[in-house]
């Protein structure tokens, strides 16, 4: 079987598995990553599905696709345009076709480009004559056909076999970027520990796929990637998802309480409740509740009870939560809203991205409700950002909102896993047991937040409710100057949180000709568009805010230093209106986008040129 | 004797909070009745958590000297079911009322009933909405005139103990806010029971729905009209006691003993802990003046709970193990090293 293999070297690359929501192609793209991971590389992957469990097949409504880009270097972003697209029938190629790179490879299942295929995903010809794709690496492969033919010999039944064709497109690039096949076939071991025929069927298809692209002349010549530079250490992959729910339980361990999670499914939030209710054994009382509210109310109700308590959530979720987290700001109690943001409004585009709650985060609650709100980042960084959160929420008395977004939340990462000695205590509000004379609603001098004393606690008796607290006793005040001094004191607290959250950074130069700003799930293509225009000599820099309310404290000294500053997000302009009100010294421009996907480096860079 | 083993009285559970219900209000002798209750119980004062939703009962917290939360409308049975499972060694309460637990609260109470959560919901059910000045309610008697129905309702009620036992209750109980003696039985009762008690207490409210329940309650006619409920015992009533209850076919049927051959022997004697929830259905749906109307205890079956059943989850998992704590999980599944 030995055959000249010209191996050509590149430093990255950007693959889109695309197919029938039906197809596998998750699966498909997050075995890629995995094989990616383990032989060193770096990457980021965008998961781009329909909201449909099995959209009607062979439309374009229907395409499921998964982005992957991996490389020899550092990766920000799950990459703009694809290196290779694989396009399991032809709406797959009509869905994906804007988003290939020129000379890019095609992979396609030639059986689906029947008259039939063809005419479900609406084109009149052969796409592949119609959308000129002659610039294109073509590669026509009958995935169908050799996958029942790799099958054959096993007995089983057609349906099943063709269940394994994403497979045979994974084998061939495998083949292509010169990747081992073994992390797979052992991940089918265990997988289908019961199903000794399923594990065989993809091991034979799989490897069929990846011969078949050996044999064939029109893939040479294959590439490698190199390892990245990258620190050493323990690695393993994870979503932004499961980074929110670990983190949260990593605060849980180190404020020494049980976590308790109050949430009800929505998309793209359900893994967060998923990942907890699974850790039983760190003692997580997870509660699937009937309905959004119920979810805030009983982790309310844990709180109170001494408990960390969590909901999480996406958009119409939270309008959901609105009155009792404003109960959890009147009650003082120290809770985490986590909403993972998605396309609004009203039911929106439940699986695609955006920015656009920030203002529902920090605005939308009846009357002076003041909150906490964080953003994660990146998919790895819901994991100290949801510990940030947490560590706010009880060592402050207060509800904090932990903004994520679909991209981040569904995306992954490989992340060298922490050590959990060099995470800072937590230090709860719960009142010693000696102390006397407890008041409920006395505070600390310092951060203004009060005493918590749990039910079963001899001799704290005391009520809390919604209604206007007396400042000292706790008990109903209407005074009209004891809620004057309660709102104050009630956004004061939050207001001080900003003496225990870090400075905002700065990403290039100190000073310069224009200041990119950004929060929350943009920033690595943010990142990457000005780390590609500082090399090309501009000035501009990047400071990207994880801290929304409140600000950090150098914001006003970092945006003092640029000529010009704009500010990028997935909404029509929320954060730069909320920098208009707090930081009204300067001049904001914008750039926004509300199209359901997230920025592409490409366009941010154009649009930067304009500034400089 | 050490502090613990004082029994209270039900002067400890007085808060030292004004109570503000209206003059005559029920609310004031079901106050009394409760706080006399739990003195019963012998249980810490601290270990009592009182939680409820928004209306003229829903301060009940307020009067108590317990842990209390007054919550938001509607929602005081997820809040107290987060009570609950947070800490089970708790005794939790649960006080609403018939907008609050059956209008915008109905999701909440039929699922904490389904749940089987150990708390003690108490149904302040005086079928008119108090607090906003007297609309109709989810349980208000078709037709009635309010403020918001002032051609007469056109909605068909709910009886609460129909809902809860079709949510799949348990436990549930009714009794009437001026029966001091009763109401005190029937919350030890309740609280007794693990699982979700549901008590309906046929509350007067004095301003905007006066007498509603006179026609069952007045003196002259309490004892021909209601009949108080005791397992083991016959279902007798009657002043001369000297009616009950059989079962004619597949419904039940009010008699006189000593009348067409009956005696006391034919009476059916209430079983609270039976199964079946049809003969406690037909009994929480009686009616005046048809039947007397049925206070006691009547259903109390044992059921596991959910915050027991979460307790010996988590412990079963954690005993069997591997992951001990975050640093664990970090490192559990699918790792590599660089």
């Amino acid at each position: 079987m030995s055959k000249a293999k010209e191996v050509v070297e590149l430093e990255e690359v950007v693959i889109r598995f695309s197919g029938d929501s039906g197809d596998g192609m998750q699966l498909t793209g997050t075995l890629f990553s995995t094989t990616s991971a383990l032989v060193g590389n770096d990457f980021s992957t965008f998961p781009d599905y329909p909201s449909e469990i099995r959209a009607p097949q062979g439309t374009v409504g229907g395409v499921s696709g998964f982005q992957v880009h991996f490389g020899h270097s550092k990766i920000f972003t799950p990459g703009d345009f694809s290196d290779v697209l694989i396009a399991m029938n032809p709406a797959a190629l009509k869905a994906n076709r804007k988003w290939m790179k020129p000379g890019s490879i095609v992979i396609v299942d030639s059986d689906s480009f029947d008259e039939k295929g063809i005419t479900k995903a609406g084109y009149t010809e052969d796409p592949i004559v119609k959308e000129k794709l002659d610039k294109f690496n073509v590669i026509k492969a009958p995935i169908s056909t050799l996958t029942k033919e790799a099958v054959k010999e096993m007995g089983i039944d057609a349906k099943t076999g063709m269940r394994s064709k994403n497979m045979f497109a994974l084998g061939m690039v495998y083949w292509l970027y010169n990747r081992p096949l073994k992390h797979t076939e052992e991940f089918f071991q265990t997988k289908f520990k019961k199903k000794p025929d399923v594990i065989e069927a993809n091991k034979r298809v799989l490897k069929a796929g990846y011969n078949y692209a050996y044999t064939m002349e029109a893939m040479t010549p294959s590439y490698t990637v190199s390892p990245a530079e990258i620190d050493k250490g323990t690695y393993r992959n994870i979503n932004g998802n499961q980074a929110t729910a670990w983190g949260l339980l990593a605060a849980a361990e180190k404020a020494k309480l049980k976590l308790f999670v109050g949430s009800y499914p929505i998309t793209p939030a359900t893994v967060i409740l998923e990942e907890l209710a699974a850790r039983k054994d760190l003692g997580v009382k997870s509660f699937q509740a009937e309905d959004e509210i119920a979810g805030i109310c009983t982790t309310i109700g844990a709180s109170f009870a001494g408990l960390m308590g969590v909901t999480s959530t996406s958009g119409p979720g939270l309008a959901l939560k609105s009155e009792a987290i404003g109960l959890a700001v009147m009650a003082e109690l120290p809770i985490v809203i986590v909403n993972v943001q998605r396309g609004g409004p009203s039911t929106g585009l439940p699986t695609k991205t955006e920015q656009s709650d920030l203002f529902q985060a920090l605005y939308g609650r009846n009357g002076e409700s003041p909150v906490v709100v964080l953003a994660a980042s990146t998919p790895t960084n819901c994991f100290d950002h949801a510990f940030m959160a947490a560590k706010i929420a009880l060592e402050h008395m207060t509800p904090v909102i932990l903004l994520t977004d679909g991209f981040i939340a569904n995306g992954t990462q490989p992340w060298k896993v922490p050590s959990m000695k060099d995470y800072p205590d937590i230090k709860t509000m719960i009142v010693s047991k000696d102390e006397e004379d407890y008041q409920p609603y006395a505070r600390d001098v310092e951060t203004l937040a009060r005493l918590w004393a749990l039910p079963g606690m001899k001799g704290k008796e005391h009520r809390i409710g919604g209604l206007e607290k007396d400042f000292i006793k706790g008990s109903v005040s209407h005074d009209p100057l004891n809620h004057q001094k309660m709102t104050d004191v009630r956004d004061e607290k939050v207001e001080r949180v900003v003496n225990m959250i870090p400075d905002l950074e700065v990403t290039g130069d100190k000073e310069g000709d224009l200041l990119v700003v950004g929060w929350g799930g943009t920033f690595g293509h943010l990142h990457t568009a000005v780390k590609e225009m500082q090399n090309e000599g501009k000035k501009l820099s990047l400071a990207h805010f994880n801290y929304i309310r409140p600000l950090p404290a150098n914001t006003k000294e970092v945006f003092s230093r640029f000529k010009k500053i704009i500010v990028c997000e997935l909404n029509l302009g929320q954060f730069a209106n909320y920098l208009r009100m707090k930081q009204s010294d300067f001049k904001y421009e914008q750039f926004n986008k509300v199209q359901g996907l997230p920025f592409t480096a490409t366009e941010l860079k154009d649009e930067f040129k304009k500034y400089l | 004797m050490t502090e613990q083993n004082t029994k209270l009285t039900f002067k400890d559970f007085k808060s030292d909070q004004e109570v503000r219900w209206c003059p005559g209000c029920g609310d004031h002798i079901v106050l009394n009745s409760v706080q006399r209750a739990m003195a019963e119980l012998g249980r810490k004062k601290e270990d009592f958590a009182l939680i409820s939703g928004i209306g003229c009962s829903s301060r009940f917290p307020y009067y108590m000297d317990t842990y209390g939360f007054h919550g938001i409308h509607g929602r005081a049975a997820a809040i107290a079911s987060g009570v609950k499972v947070a800490n089970p060694q708790l005794s939790v309460w649960e006080v609403t009322g018939d907008g609050d637990a059956l209008a915008i609260g109905g999701n909440h109470f039929i699922h904490l009933i389904r749940r089987n959560i150990d708390i003690n919901l108490l149904l302040f059910n005086n079928q008119i909405y108090g607090l906003t000045k007297g609309q109709y309610s989810p349980t208000s008697k078709k037709g009635t005139t309010t403020k918001t129905s002032p051609f007469g309702t056109i909605e068909t009620p709910f009886n609460p103990g129909e809902l809860a036992i079709g949510a799949q209750g348990k436990f549930f109980a009714r009794t009437m806010d001026n029966n001091v003696k009763l109401s005190t039985e029937v919350f030890v009762e309740a609280a007794k029971h693990d699982g979700t008690s549901v008590v309906e207490i046929l509350q007067n409210c004095v301003i905007f729905n006066d007498g509603i329940y006179n026609e069952i309650n007045a003196k002259e006619v309490r004892e021909e009209r209601q009949i108080i409920l005791k397992h083991g015992a016959p279902m007798i009533f009657g002043k001369e006691r000297d009616k009950g209850l059989i079962l004619d076919g597949l419904k039940l049927k009010v008699v006189r003993i000593g009348e067409d051959g009956i005696t006391e022997d034919d009476i059916l004697i209430h079983k609270a802990n039976e199964n079946n929830p049809g003969i406690a259905m037909m009994l929480a749906n009686m009616r005046w003046p048809n039947y007397p109307v049925a206070l006691g205890v009547i259903r109390s079956v044992n059921a596991p709970t959910y915050d027991m059943a979460m307790e010996s989850q988590i412990s079963k998992i954690q005993a069997e193990a591997k992951i001990k704590n975050v640093d664990d999980l970090l490192h559990s599944g699918n790792t590599w090293e660089v």
